[in-house]
């Protein structure tokens, strides 16, 4: 999927994550912050990784503030901010 | 075993995960008005992921899904399907032709996903005064339709009157939910409690539900739960009485006798009903086989 604009998903609650998604000339980058980071980061960064080529995105920026999602939690928002993002129109 | 059905926001991480540890029999994880219309698609994916990867123990999954006649229900559909949910909830349900549609664009996507055919059952929330009146023709209309399910804030809206903690505006309401659905031979549930706090409110309000023939109630918040399973299970005096009147038959067939009578009342076949009901009840809920 190619990502045609910003998009959001996801809260900054408990047990969730915020991703923004933004078009990226220079292929996959993630900036992460989370609370877990220290114990969890690199899984979560894998968890994204993995996400992004099952949807086939090669190219697109993303920030996520996490507060402890688990592993679906995190596929699904990215998978949201992906669909969302690949649109035509921009999301309002 | 469904006592208490309690309800969960599709678009909410954390209660979410943590609706297989809340003591409820059934989750109704709602897709329709827990979420806001910019929402439906977080949510849809959250929900499905969720239902992927999380493990709810015992607890029977309900989807409810958005109206027919909205432009999300399909999307909800084919969303959630593939995940196998033991049924959908849709809402203000109000002839049997609405279940109809439904079932026909379920056997679809089942065809479609390569399910079972009919394996997804459908809990229809009667919620208009259209809706309660045709009760009957609702439970009927399909081999998928598994319960009537009342739901009296959108039902008091429509009758034009003020939704009270005693009940008396949804009495008949409640009693033509109840006849409908037994009927057509499926189970009745009542309307949860709104008042989170109140919960000597909600003991008499789901007694009452349960003495009109209710088999269980919704729940909106899982404070609710234990309250609602301890009411709607059999009491260990309705359990011991139970057994009594199977010891009875058994003594009265081992002496040949034709009428049976016990602590002075005949047993007559709808005692002997009602009996292997809480039973089989007891024997869900505490795992233990009564009636071997």
């Amino acid at each position: 999927m190619e990502i045609k604009h910003g998009a959001m998903a996801g809260t900054l609650e408990s047990s969730d994550i915020m991703v923004t998604i933004l078009p990226n000339p220079d292929g996959i980058q993630i900036d992460l912050t989370s609370s877990v980071e220290q114990y969890y980061g690199d899984s979560i960064r894998a968890t994204m990784h993995r996400t992004l080529e099952a949807l086939g995105v090669s190219s697109a920026r993303i920030e996520a503030v996490d507060h402890g999602a688990l592993d679906c939690t995190i596929q699904a928002r990215l998978t949201t901010a992906v669909r969302r993002a690949s649109r035509e129109e921009v999301a309002k | 075993m469904r006592r208490s059905m309690l309800f969960i926001p599709s678009n909410n991480p954390n209660m979410i995960v943590n609706g297989g540890v809340l003591g409820a029999d059934s989750l109704i994880f709602d897709l329709e008005d827990a979420v806001s219309p910019d929402e439906k698609d977080a949510a849809r994916d959250l929900l499905q992921h969720a239902l992927e990867a999380v493990d709810f123990g015992k607890c029977e999954i309900i989807v409810r899904i958005n109206g027919l006649d909205t432009p999300y229900w399909e999307e909800d559909l084919r969303a959630i399907l593939p995940m196998k949910p033991d049924a959908v909830m849709p809402p203000k349900v109000c002839d049997a032709a609405y279940i109809q549609t439904l079932d026909e664009k379920l056997t679809e996507l089942e065809t479609e996903f390569s399910l079972e055919q009919g394996r997804t059952k459908i809990i229809a929330l009667l919620e208009t005064a259209v809706g309660v009146e045709n009760a009957y023709a609702v439970a009927a209309a399909s081999p998928r339709m598994a319960a009537l399910f009342l739901g009296a804030e959108d039902l008091t809206a429509d009758l034009r009157c003020q939704r009270t903690k005693e009940g008396g505006e949804i009495q008949y309401a409640r009693g033509r939910v109840v006849c409908g659905a037994r009927a057509a031979g499926i189970e009745a549930y009542d309307t949860p409690f709104t008042d989170v706090q109140d919960l000597e409110g909600l003991e008499r309000d789901a007694s009452y539900a349960k003495s009109l023939g209710f088999t269980g109630k919704a729940c909106i918040s899982p404070a609710h739960v234990s309250t609602v399973n301890r009411i709607f299970s059999p009491s260990q005096a309705d359990i011991a009485y139970a057994k009594d009147v199977f010891a009875a038959i058994a003594e009265a067939k081992r002496q040949g006798k034709g009428a049976i009578a016990l602590r002075g009342k005949m047993i007559d076949a709808p005692i002997v009903q009602r009996a292997r009901l809480v039973l089989e009840a007891a024997s869900e809920i505490e795992g233990v086989d009564y009636l071997a």
